[in-house]
């Protein structure tokens, strides 16, 4: 009946994998290719007065060394502000200082160990929740705390009237929660080819996961328009979510531009795990008020995004988060408060659902607490407070084929969890 | 100073520079323009590079690429005749074990090995052959699958006195 359900299909490019034929980006190579290395900071945070590079672009086989002054519009990323290099304020470790084009990866690391800093480390600041406190070291010279349409340092959702709602409550029940950091670990490091093609075009060879967007962001660092600038994708040896930031294209195309010649920058282990974007951590602050027959009436969370040194994909991950955390039960008073935090670390970058699952980590066991607080099982508590079809979201949205109560029913069956006659016979219609 | 290295790779006699201090893996990538072998972390840690070196499966970042002189090095790309697979590589295939995959050739090259030192092994054997390979898209119950089955004998049986079964 069906050609694919429930048959295994063979992936179109598998024979290229198992035979080691396919060909990724960090397996690329030109004639005449140059190689890509960065200096980048040895300090979290710290004030840059001058690099000099002159004796290292007397090391034999150095073809050009790049500075901030020598890029053409120095911000990249979703929100463009991002040094491609180190501007006088460092803000974290591992951050690009200059760049090194060289025939071969020894060359290019005998020039980076040649190149002169005139740099004063400063006090950093790591903790998230150190970050707001007033005289904290500033990750960005506006101050630490994001402020969102440019006014106010808390993202805000408000339904109903959370105050009634916990003195409607029986029981308030608070809970914090905390998520790590996260590296992507993709099994094939971040990899970049560039060069210029018959026409005179620039050709980046991308392990980037969103071809236009990244190819947009570029077009405005180097200044040049979209019909000189052409991105080539391909078979990528992993991203989750890590190569929508940008780690190499930007340099080995402004190295390409410099010298007229392909470079390529393929990134090692420790860069991809100590310096490139990650899943960056949260704290959830909870406070639910709810009735002895289960009915959650209240639901206050502050939230705290630890951002890193830079935007990057951070704002995107608190808008998201904002609209979810308050979960997949119906609360008719809510206060959502959220807050990004600037600290002395790598960038917030997209990782599979980030925002999402995280506060939906928080969300699941504090909905356990709520049942362990009222004595029903966890299963009920959901049943209970579970959106219906036509209702309204957190956010005002009306929500249709709404299928929550035959989901939790269906997971109930698989779990061998005997549901009360007034729960098993629910239904989100 | 570099010298003159010559081994066996994938059956057939090779003549390269060698430096020093440069590894197999960047032997075979970068100067044989070979890039079955994957680079994912240069340290031993993740597997992508492994090779199978006289019958054995090794990691070839942590090969001085001198020490091959004379030796058998086998890839995943040398596995194969022409059209047709290796019963290893049409496991991986039909079992949809690879996804991303960047680490299917190490995974590949450490499987063969391990089944021509134990034919007939364990799911939890397999699992232990394969440690040392990480598969960070997770893949790791499909390539166990994989190698039970071809160590049931339903990819035919394995290919024998070839070049890495000294």
């Amino acid at each position: 009946m069906f050609k694919s359900v429930g048959k295994r299909v063979k992936k179109y490019d598998g024979e290229g994998l198992v035979t080691g034929r396919m060909t990724y980006v960090s397996d690329l190579t030109m004639p005449n290719m140059l190689i890509c290395k960065t200096l980048r900071s040895p300090y979290h945070r710290a004030k840059l007065n001058k690099v000099d590079v002159s004796e290292a672009l007397k090391v034999p086989g150095v073809y050009a060394i790049i500075t901030k002054d020598d890029v053409p519009h120095n911000y990249f990323s979703m929100v463009p502000d991002h040094h491609v290099l180190a501007e006088e304020l460092i803000r974290y470790k591992g951050q690009n200082i200059a760049a090194v084009a060289a025939i071969s990866k020894e060359v290019a690391l005998e020039a980076i160990s040649k190149i002169k800093l005139d740099i004063e480390e400063l006090p950093f600041v790591i903790d998230p929740v150190e970050a707001c406190k007033p005289g904290a070291p500033k990750v960005r010279p506006e101050g630490n705390l994001h402020l969102f349409d440019g006014t106010s340092e808390v993202r805000k959702i408000r339904k109903g009237d959370v105050e009634k709602g916990f003195a409607e409550a029986d029981y308030i029940v608070e809970g914090t929660y905390t998520t790590p950091s996260q590296e992507h670990a993709p099994l094939e490091t971040s990899a970049s080819l560039a060069y210029l093609d018959e026409a005179g075009k620039l050709v980046i060879h991308s392990k980037t996961q969103g071809l236009y967007f990244t190819q947009g962001d570029l077009a405005n660092v180097y200044q040049l328009p979209l019909n000189k600038l052409k991105f080539v994708g391909g078979t990528i040896g992993g991203g989750f979510g890590g190569m929508n930031s940008i780690h190499t294209d930007h340099l080995a195309g402004l190295l390409t531009l410099k010298t007229g010649r392909p470079v390529k920058f393929h990134l090692t282990r420790e860069e991809e795990m100590l310096y490139s974007t990650i899943r960056s951590p949260w704290i959830f602050k909870f406070k639910d008020g709810i009735k002895k027959d289960g009915t959650i009436t209240a639901r206050k969370v502050d939230i705290l995004h630890d951002c890193g040194a830079y935007t990057e994909l951070g704002l995107y991950a608190v808008e998201k988060n904002a609209n979810m955390i308050a979960g997949a039960v119906k609360v008719e008073n809510l206060e959502v408060n959220s807050r990004m935090v600037y600290t002395n670390k790598m960038p917030s970058g997209s990782m599979r659902g980030f925002g999402v699952n995280v506060g939906q980590f928080a969300d699941q066991v504090q909905v356990d607490k709520l049942a362990h607080a009222v004595g029903m099982k966890p299963i009920e508590v959901r049943l209970k407070n579970s959106f219906k079809e036509n209702d309204e979201n957190h956010v005002g949205n009306p929500l249709v084929a709404v299928s929550s109560i035959e989901t939790l029913k269906m997971v109930a069956e698989m779990a061998g969890e005997e549901l009360a006659p007034e729960y098993a016979n629910m239904s989100s219609k | 100073m570099s010298e003159i290295l010559s081994f066996y790779l994938n059956g057939n006699p090779v003549e390269v520079l060698v430096k020093p201090e440069q590894t197999l893996l960047e032997l075979l990538r970068d100067e044989l323009g070979l890039t079955s072998p994957k680079c994912g972390c240069n340290h031993g840690d993740c597997g992508a590079c492994t090779v199978i070196l006289d019958g054995k499966a090794v990691k070839s970042c942590l090969v001085l690429a001198p020490t091959v002189k004379g030796k058998k090095v086998v890839t995943a790309d040398g596995l194969c005749s022409g059209e047709k697979l290796h019963p290893i590589q049409q496991a991986f295939l039909d079992y949809g074990a690879p996804q991303c995959g960047y680490c299917t050739p190490g995974m590949v090259m450490a499987a063969t090995a391990f089944l021509l030192e134990n034919p007939k092994p364990t799911k939890e054997e397999i699992k232990e052959a394969l440690s040392g390979n990480l598969c960070r898209c997770a893949g790791y119950e499909k390539y166990t699958e994989a190698v039970l089955a071809v160590s049931k004998g339903e990819f035919g049986l394995l290919p024998e006195g070839s070049d890495f079964n000294v």
